[in-house]
């Protein structure tokens, strides 16, 4: 016996899908065309008009949308409403330390409740289900957004945040607790707290994890499911699109189920950006069809998966993506944080006149994510007494966990050190075995 | 007397030291003091040469980071107490010595300690006996060489 939160959007048939898509389309444009000075220059310098886009195909004309332009925009130059209209605003890590700002109305605050408490019940999970939400609360929006959808579905929801693992644990066998939301490599780090604290995961209830904010392989949800003897489903989002519950694994768990009614997805040739058909990789892009505060259209996730659109055996017929197969930019997330290689620059070109080469390094020990950042010391910041050199530290690992939202370890190397391939440095080292 | 020191960053891990001295060693340049800082990443060798500038242009041609720093040399005699009145002098005019380190001198009867302190000419005033400056160094005939010692 299936059950879906909302049975008719989950399972339409492909036809009506394509109608409803097809309309709300034309309206966003139209809206957009009307009431948001960014887009519509940008359609002009394509020489379009609002009526050009009438079918779902005509999405093709329609310039992207990048994170550049969220920058080049920052704060609200993106927003479609006045600010009496929002009622929320999220970010998250911009390319260079400008953060990427999001803005809801009420009625998207709506939407996004109702796509996260349908990821929530495809993740088989309902009103009897008591949630423990260890994503960040804040600007970040995973926390929040989990919150509000299990909150919409009625289930009992424990706002934890992240950290404290020792109170995670006690309070999740004390709660009962038969859902953990948090990023995968969390969830592998609370298995391993458990283990060390010798409490057997088996004796929680925890019976299903709703995992995201970062890329995991089917090995990694293997070594997940057999540690806490739960079912642990991918959910995917970005705050960029609205957050948490753009779409989710069902119990099939194969592939994730995106809410097309409201987040029209497109797979293209990430060099080219020619659109490519169903079954072949590329970078998925994302057209938001009902949202108010900020509407994106055809934004360029830079996330890189395939699109599947057969019927599923849980009887959605929602298109369905691959788990994330990799980033087409040099993006990183570490901790469920996004990070830019190009932040670290912009960090140390404030400290010094010239930006010192440098690497980051990532590691995975004890399930945690480490950042490390090596800085080839250039002449200029090189000090001939120690207490020199480890203020130059302190005053980089500062900046950096300001600017990253992550913190880092710093080490000073000798210039040459870092490998360069064509003479330019090897910027970043990803040694996690996901 | 005021002299330039070297200081070059040296990473913490083996052969690197070896490095920078191989390319001493290749350009003939003899050192005439040396000492290393440590902590748990990273090195400081601090060293004296002769014509410190034309090392510095070598070393960093080599691809090393090389700083160039004005430090104070002092003659110490061989015997208990001969160092402490000459940092004596200089605590108690209120100059910090942020590192020092000493070698044997070419006779037996001194030796030459090197110290980096927050303020030079203050501290090369103190040293000099009646607060002159320092004669230029000159060696047994009267000339004044292009090395320190």
């Amino acid at each position: 016996m299936n059950t879906y939160w909302n049975k008719p959007a989950e399972t339409m048939a492909r036809e009506e899908m394509a109608n409803v898509q097809a309309g709300r389309l034309k309206e966003i444009i139209a809206r957009l065309y009307r009431q948001q000075p960014f887009y519509r220059s940008k359609m002009q310098t394509e020489g379009l008009l609002a009526e050009d886009i009438v079918t779902l195909a005509d999405i093709e004309k329609l310039p992207f949308t990048t994170k550049q332009d969220m920058r080049d925009n920052y704060p609200y130059g993106l927003f479609a409403v006045p600010m009496s209209e929002i009622i929320r605003i999220h970010a998250s890590s911009g390319t260079t330390g400008r953060p990427t700002v999001v803005g809801y109305t009420k009625r998207d605050i709506g939407i996004w409740s109702e796509v996260a408490a349908r990821s929530l019940v495809s993740a088989g999970l309902s009103r009897q289900s008591c949630i423990q939400v260890a994503y960040g609360y804040g600007l970040f929006t995973g926390g929040l957004g989990i919150h509000y959808g299990a909150e919409l579905l009625g289930a009992s929801v424990i706002p934890i945040s992240s950290g404290n693992t020792a109170r995670q644990i006690m309070l999740m066998k004390d709660f009962g607790t038969t859902a953990l939301a948090c990023t995968p490599s969390y969830a592998l780090y609370i298995a391993e707290t458990m283990r060390e604290m010798g409490i057997d995961p088996r004796e929680t209830s925890l019976k299903a994890g709703i995992f995201g904010a970062e890329p995991w392989s089917e090995r990694m949800r293997l070594e997940i499911e057999a540690q806490l003897g739960i079912k642990a489903l991918d959910i995917y989002g970005l705050s960029e699109i609205i957050g948490p519950g753009v779409a989710i694994e069902c119990c099939v768990q194969d592939g994730l189920h995106v809410h097309e009614d409201h987040f029209y997805p497109e797979i293209i040739n990430p060099l080219t950006g020619e659109v490519l058909p169903d079954g072949e990789k590329g970078e998925l892009v994302l057209t938001t069809l009902t949202k108010e505060g900020m509407p994106m259209v055809r934004y360029r996730t830079r996330d890189l998966t395939v699109l599947y659109r057969e019927k599923c055996a849980c009887g959605r017929t929602l298109v369905r993506m691959s788990k994330v197969l990799g980033r087409s930019d040099d993006m990183l997330i570490i901790r469920g944080v996004n990070v830019f290689p190009s932040q670290v620059e912009s960090v140390l070109l404030g400290i010094g006149e010239t930006s010192p080469h440098y690497q980051l390094i990532i590691d995975r020990k004890d399930n945690l994510d480490f950042l490390t950042v090596l800085v080839e010391v250039t002449d200029e910041m090189f000090s001939d007494e120690v207490r020199g050199l480890e203020e130059l530290e302190g005053k980089i690992k500062a900046e950096l966990a300001s600017v990253l939202n992550v913190s880092a370890a710093v080490r000073l190397v000798g210039p040459k050190t870092i490998e360069r391939s064509e003479g330019k440095a090897k910027r970043v080292i990803d040694k996690r075995q996901l | 007397m005021i002299i330039h020191q070297l200081s070059v960053f040296i990473e913490n891990q083996g052969g690197k030291l070896a490095e920078v001295l191989g390319v001493l060693k290749a350009h003939e340049i003899n050192i005439r003091a040396m000492a290393v800082a440590d902590t748990s990443d990273f090195g400081i060798l601090r060293i004296i040469v002769n014509e410190p500038e034309k090392v510095q242009h070598i070393l960093r041609g080599a691809g090393f980071t090389v700083k160039v720093t004005p430090v104070l040399t002092i003659l110490v005699t061989d015997q208990p107490g001969s160092l402490f009145e000459q940092v004596d002098r200089l605590s108690a005019a209120g100059v910090n010595v942020e590192y020092v380190y000493a070698f044997a001198a070419t006779s037996a009867e001194t030796a030459r300690v090197v110290l980096k302190v927050d303020n030079l000419p203050l501290a090369e005033r103190l040293l000099n006996s009646e607060g002159r400056p320092a004669d230029p160094y000159q060696d047994e005939t009267g000339t004044v060489p292009n090395f320190y010692w």
